[in-house]
């Protein structure tokens, strides 16, 4: 029988199987930043050890840096500590690393795949649970806690039980104004942020085939929203186009696509699931809860919780519009937002800017709302400079800030007050997760321009 | 690590399904750059409110926590794993985990333990009731018993036999270093390498 294509890259990988016991994997690219490292370096340097493949290991800063006033020192003094401790790990054990200040630092997932890093059949690994976006490009990748973190760097392996596969079909054409957030949104609402727990995910169909590799990037992000801690897409040309010219581009190209061209699913193996996804019919999609299965077509209503036969749902739904403070019936469109965030490894990146900006240029936001605009890595925000997209935000009365993490997790300056409304197109909806008492409805970045524009949620065909 | 072979305790009866790793520790309390002091982050919207399972006297020295489905979704902070365990608990019950939170409890000697939606029902029922209930989790026999109840759990032989004997995977992992050597050695390299920059 053949195999998946995550069964294929698994195989590959096997160092070590034995019966009883989980395989050991290798690992081909680990992807290391300031929060979730200093424990595990120090766990190295009390075993006495080193790091085993230092050339195959990158660390860049990203969740705890600010996004203003980068060339002064950081003003918190505990977040200082952090980023210095990677600095002085990274330097201690021969480890690469993009700094602020530096045109490859950026938010983690932004900076593997633009370095050409991230390429198909490979299996990378970091500590921070959006490693997945790596799977757009036929990589296995996943996060891991600390202590695997230090597992990686002292032995650039892992031991782990082999997952589940599913395959998520999305057959179709989308519409116009209906992007990859929309489906990826769609199919947590539809599967549920345990949906996938336990699986490895392939997203199939004509319409996954369709999107550019960036918009890829971004279904494959968020699958570990609907609890697959890995989400995949086959390579094909748009991947192989995408990785050409990039700064770690195979040398022998061609000997590298030969090997890329065997990394897809067999036409006779098996899933252990599979679900369907209609792309024609999908529209505009947004969360109204605090998770980010709890969301609904942006030209519906907030839903009843009385109309939830699950009990479990229900009691989640009714605590989620308490926090929310929304009430049931109240059209999606009718919400009025105080922030729009425009960044994270889910929609940073220069083809998520240029969409805004085509929304936002020549017009302005709304005066009772702010926009941040935060580029995913250093790089995209001299892109989007040298295509003048900072200047038509900046007209527009947004903010143009430096490249991080920012707003998606509450962790650096740029947070929500509390009871404050956002209009996000991060990944997570959890109460606080963008500053504490914080409220977030997640967007793609067309609804994010249109609702900045509007100042409630809206999408461009309300312009 | 220190062993988990059986642990009797209390519990904290948590009923929220989706407590993500947000609401375990919130992102501001992860600027540590050590394994301890997490305790003040766990639960920390909660923590303020004083209907909150915490903050009752009855519960306040549980060492089990019992929550509803889907704990722990969310971000891979090992954090939330040791805010659990700087706080003072040994074992969460559920009926489902995110992975990667329960691949790092496990890790770190936080028994997870799964056992059915009704079973957890009935758990949160009892020390509701009797918050002194008595639970035992036996890692050795794979049941969770109160009053006289007993109910079986599922965990891999592999992960039982190293949380038992109290053994870290790096070191296990190290044994088989012949077999890392060799995989390094016989594999075609069409891999990038992150050194020296090319760039």
């Amino acid at each position: 029988m053949g195999k998946t294509l995550a069964e294929k890259i698994w195989a590959e990988h096997i160092v070590r199987a034995a019966e009883g016991e989980p395989d050991l994997l290798y690992i081909d690219l680990h992807l290391i930043h300031e929060v979730t490292s200093p424990q595990a370096f120090d766990g190295l340097r009390l075993a006495q050890r080193k790091v085993r493949r230092p050339e195959l290991t990158i660390a860049t800063e990203d969740h705890n840096v600010p996004t203003l006033n980068i060339d002064k020192p950081i003003a918190d003094p505990v977040s200082k500590l952090q980023v210095d401790t990677l600095r002085a790990n990274c330097a201690e054990f021969g480890v690469r690393i993009h700094s602020l200040g530096d045109k490859d630092q950026g938010v983690v997932h932004v900076v593997g795949p633009q370095l050409g890093l991230t390429q198909p059949g490979m299996t990378i690994v970091c500590g921070d649970s959006h490693t997945s976006t790596h799977g757009a490009f036929g990589a296995l990748a996943f996060g891991i806690g600390t202590s695997e973190v230090e597992h990686v760097l002292a032995t650039q392996t892992l031991p782990l039980a082999r997952p589940k596969t599913m395959a998520i079909n999305v057959e179709g054409t989308l519409k116009t104004g209906v992007t990859s957030k929309d489906i990826i949104l769609a199919i947590i609402a539809k599967i549920g942020t345990g949906g996938g727990q336990g699986y490895v995910i392939e997203y199939r169909g004509s319409a996954i085939r369709a999107l550019s590799m960036e918009s890829r990037m971004t279904v494959c992000n968020m699958s570990i929203e609907a609890g697959a801690r890995a989400g995949l897409i086959a390579p094909d040309q748009i991947t192989f186009d995408y990785i050409k010219g990039k700064p770690h581009a195979p040398q022998d190209f061609d000997g590298a696509l030969a090997y890329w061209k065997t990394l897809f699913t067999d036409s006779d193996a098996t899933f252990d699931v599979e679900v369907n996804l209609n792309a024609d019919e999908l529209e505009p999609f947004v969360t109204w809860g605090t998770n980010p299965g709890q969301g609904a077509s942006l030209n519906s209503n907030v839903p009843n919780p009385a109309d939830i036969t699950d009990a479990e749902a229900r009691g989640a739904a009714e605590r989620a519009l308490v926090y929310m403070g929304l009430e049931a019936g109240t059209p999606l469109k009718n919400i009025a937002i105080d922030t729009v965030f425009l960044g994270s490894c889910t929609n940073g990146r220069i083809e998520d800017l240029r969409a805004a900006a085509e929304v936002v240029k020549g017009k302005k936001i709304a005066s009772t709302l702010r926009m941040l605009v935060v580029p995913g890595s250093a790089r995209v925000r001299l892109e989007a400079e040298a295509e003048g997209l900072d200047k038509v935000f900046l007209d527009a009365g947004a903010e143009w800030r430096n490249a991080g993490c920012s707003m998606c997790l509450g962790m650096n300056p740029d947070q929500l007050a509390v009871g404050e409304r956002s209009a996000s197109t991060s990944n997570r909806n959890f109460e606080g997760r963008q500053g504490k008492g914080g409220r977030t409805h997640l967007v793609s970045p067309l609804v994010a321009a249109a609702t900045a524009l509007r100042g409630t949620l809206s999408s461009p065909a309300d312009l | 690590m220190d062993r988990f072979i059986k642990h009797v305790g209390t519990a904290v009866p948590l009923r929220r399904s989706n407590v993500d790793t947000d609401q375990i520790i919130p992102a501001v309390y992860l600027k540590r750059v050590t394994r301890s002091g997490f305790e003040d982050g766990l639960f920390a919207a909660w923590r303020n409110d004083p209907e909150f399972v915490l903050n009752q006297a009855a519960f306040k020295n549980g060492t089990i926590l019992v929550a509803g489905v889907d704990f722990g979704t969310g971000s891979s902070r090992e954090h939330a794993v040791w805010a659990l365990q700087n706080y003072g608990f040994k074992v969460v019950i559920s009926s489902r985990f995110a992975d990667i939170f329960r691949g790092n409890s496990l890790k770190g000697g936080l028994l997870t333990v799964i056992i059915d939606q009704a079973d957890v029902e009935a758990l949160w029922v009892a020390v509701e009731a009797d918050p002194t209930t008595s639970v035992s989790v036996d890692l050795e026999s794979r049941t969770v018993s109160y009053n006289n109840v007993v109910l079986p759990f599922a965990i891999d032989d592999y992960t039982r036999w190293r949380l038992m004997e109290g053994l870290d995977d790096i070191g296990l992992t190290f044994k088989n270093a012949d077999s890392i050597d060799f995989f390094e050695k016989t594999r075609t390299t069409l891999k990038p390498a992150t050194l020296p920059i090319r760039s």
